[in-house]
């Protein structure tokens, strides 16, 4: 996984609330096989029409954010499906840090096996960030997640909350799965008594 | 010892590692998969040359991306895609050698149905899949949940998830249900009232006079949406509707077993004094049949309301509220009744079962439909050889319903199931979100005999008005 530790870039304003994996990554696009490749379609209901012509409103198709790594958005980012193409296709456009009020647990969770930062702050910092990502693409934002700080352009600083364990991964680029081998000892002793008291199980 | 609640007791059976900062080794006690969240994770295993970790508690079945229409197990009757995603899970269930229903098995179906139906989903037990309404599980006192390919692939290279525990919220249904009114209102009553971030960061669990009185199909359904609430799982503790539901199924366990497991099963309640971190109560009194109007599933009305005003709204669900409005093309003030409906789609993990097929077939008894098309899902080909047994099919027949064969269909539309631009349809299924069941088509949440009575009158109906 990649590693995360600073990033400046160019923040997109969405203020929409309930941003859903579905918009982000709409289903036609679940019938790859492949985790690569789905930056293309980010969005793509929001961002083409029907024909594939870009939609000029949408913000990642207005020259300004067309090269943004940062997203700000209403509360609730990341609802509905679990499928973790929303965070394929996120990464794979190039963004890598998602800030809101609030994420739903699936995506949470999802992002940080990813390689993405999400950030959740308190409505009224929000507020400022995405006032400031709407300022364009002059206004970079920095993210600094060992200091667990977002810097406006202006250099308002918010710190932000984040856990210990995921941060580290995330720093470290570090595989889940072998630091869960590691402890395979622990897991086999779980078995031998759950095998016990459960046998049916 | 400290009272526990009904998470709390799950979660300490299956903590395999616990670090000191609190993050846990959960164990998982069944996994299930399907064919559009897994491709990458097997393929993960592979590059690693790692082999699935306990392939006796994975099972495997394709739902969310096979055709429903007659003639599937043949790949020639696929589009392209589904025949690769298909194929891919043939190979990754035989190559690592884990339980698998294909497309032409009778017990094949949407996972979340084929699992309680095959017995593999039991009380206290951890059940997890790359799919968000795992939640349904929760309906028999199991601690289930969706997650990502990543995760699907941690769970089968190591049987756990790396986790931290989530927070306790109690939702208590005080009461008796009025006649029309069914599992789907209560869960989408919840949601119109917690919103559908109100569980983020918890495991709900529902009680109450009315949760206990319900079927396990309608608990299913209940749980099944605690997901679309923002919460990690839905919970209800299992009781002697939940044995009698399990036993003799071809998974449950048998004998000296049984009476083990149904002994333990007895103590996974809430303790009286349990500490919950969020108490919400509804009397059952005041849940109505319900309808969404807008593109969130929290928005709900009771099918006697009108259309709101974005103006009703406060904060950012203003201009969300308008965009949904916009979206649905509806006019703030209009009845909910007046509005007419193009189709109507009854099915889904949430409302595929027996029960709901026998709800909707009692209000179509006899009637034709008048939308320009119906269609009915099964949630199983064992709910569906069910349904034909029990004269149901016919009822759906001669009304005029399409009779399909189990699968996810129109409630996510990967397959050739979908809805048209501007298509306005009548779902028994989960979400509403723009584009969900088709691009810029019009989806409106209800339960199955709300959805029969739209069929039959092509428009939003009060199902009372036709009991």
């Amino acid at each position: 996984m990649d590693k995360f530790d600073t990033l400046t870039g160019i923040a997109a304003p969405m203020p929409l609330v309930n941003i859903d994996t579905d918009m982000i990554i709409p289903k036609q696009f679940l019938k790859t096989i492949k985790r690569s490749g789905l930056g293309v379609n980010l969005f793509d209901e929001m961002r083409f029409d029907r024909q594939g012509n870009e939609i000029p409103d949408f913000v990642l198709n207005q020259d300004a954010y067309r090269n943004a790594e940062i997203i700000v958005a209403g509360e609730n980012f990341g609802c509905g499906s679990s499928r973790e193409h929303a965070p394929w296709a996120i990464k794979d456009f190039g963004i890598r840090c998602v800030i809101s009020t609030s994420f739903a647990d699936i995506f949470y969770n999802n992002c940080f096996k990813n390689g993405i930062l999400p950030i959740a702050l308190p409505a009224e910092a929000v507020d400022v960030l995405m006032k400031d990502a709407e300022k364009g693409a002059n206004a970079r934002m920095t993210v600094d997640l060992e200091a667990q700080t977002v810097t406006t352009s202006d250099g308002e600083v918010f710190s932000f909350e984040v856990d210990a364990f995921k941060k580290h991964c995330l720093m470290e680029g570090l595989d889940d799965i072998g630091l869960t081998m590691a402890k395979v000892d622990s897991i086999q002793s779980f078995e031998e008594q759950a095998a016990q008291a459960r046998p049916w199980v | 010892m400290s009272p526990k609640t009904l998470y709390d007791k799950i979660w300490d059976t299956h903590v395999a590692h616990e670090a000191e900062d609190g993050t846990c080794l959960l164990y998982i006690d069944r996994h299930l998969v399907h064919e559009v969240t897994s491709p990458q994770a097997f393929e993960g295993l592979r590059i690693a040359n790692r082999p699935v970790h306990a392939p006796d508690k994975t099972i495997a079945v394709p739902d969310h991306n096979v055709p429903t229409t007659a003639g599937r197990d043949d790949p020639k009757n696929m589009t392209e895609d589904s025949a690769i995603q298909v194929a891919a899970l043939d190979k990754n269930a035989r190559d690592f050698g884990i339980h698998y229903y294909p497309v032409s098995d009778i017990r094949q179906g949407i996972v979340h149905i084929v699992g309680p139906e095959q017995g593999w989903t039991l009380p206290g037990m951890t059940v997890v899949c790359g799919d968000s309404h795992t939640a349904t599980h929760g309906a028999f006192g199991a601690l289930a949940h969706g997650i990502g390919t990543s995760e699907v692939e941690h769970v089968l290279a190591t049987q756990t998830l790396i986790q931290k525990k989530s927070k306790n919220m109690k939702v208590e249904i005080t009461g008796k249900l009025a006649t029309g009114v069914t599992a789907k209102d209560i869960t989408l009553s919840v949601i119109g009232k917690t919103g559908t971030a109100g569980g983020t960061g918890y495991v709900i669990e529902y009680c109450g006079e009315a949760i206990r009185d319900l079927s396990m199909e309608g608990r299913m359904t209940v749980c099944n949406m605690a997901i679309e609430g923002g919460a990690r799982a839905g919970l209800i503790a299992p009781d002697e509707k939940t044995f009698a539901y399990c036993k003799g199924r071809p998974h449950a366990p048998k004998g000296a077993q049984w009476e083990a497991a149904e002994a333990w099963w007895k103590t996974l309640y809430s303790d009286d004094d349990a500490h919950w971190d969020k108490v919400i109560t509804i009397k059952a009194e005041d849940i109505a049949p319900v309808v969404t109007w807008g593109t969130s599933p929290e928005d709900v009305l009771p099918i006697t309301a009108n259309v709101p005003s974005a103006n009703d709204f406060e904060g950012g669900k203003v201009g969300a509220a308008q965009r949904s409005l916009d979206y649905m093309g509806l006019t703030p003030g209009t009845p909910l009744t007046d509005i007419e409906v193009d189709t109507v789609f009854i099915g889904s993990c949430t409302n595929g079962r027996i029960e709901d097929l026998r709800a909707a077939a009692e209000i179509l008894k006899g009637k034709k439909i008048k939308v320009k098309r119906a269609m009915i899902v099964p949630g199983s080909g064992l709910v569906r050889a069910q349904a034909e047994e029990e004269g149901l099919a016919d009822i759906f027949i001669e009304a005029g319903f399409e009779w399909r064969l189990a699968g996810c269909s129109m409630c996510l539309a990967m397959n050739p199931d979908q809805l048209s631009e501007g298509e306005r349809c009548v779902s028994t299924s989960n979400r509403n979100f723009e584009g969900r069941q088709g691009y810029k088509g019009r989806t409106h949440l209800v339960s199955p005999g709300m959805a029969a009575a739209a069929a039959i009158t092509g428009k939003l109906t009060d199902v009372r008005e036709m009991m």
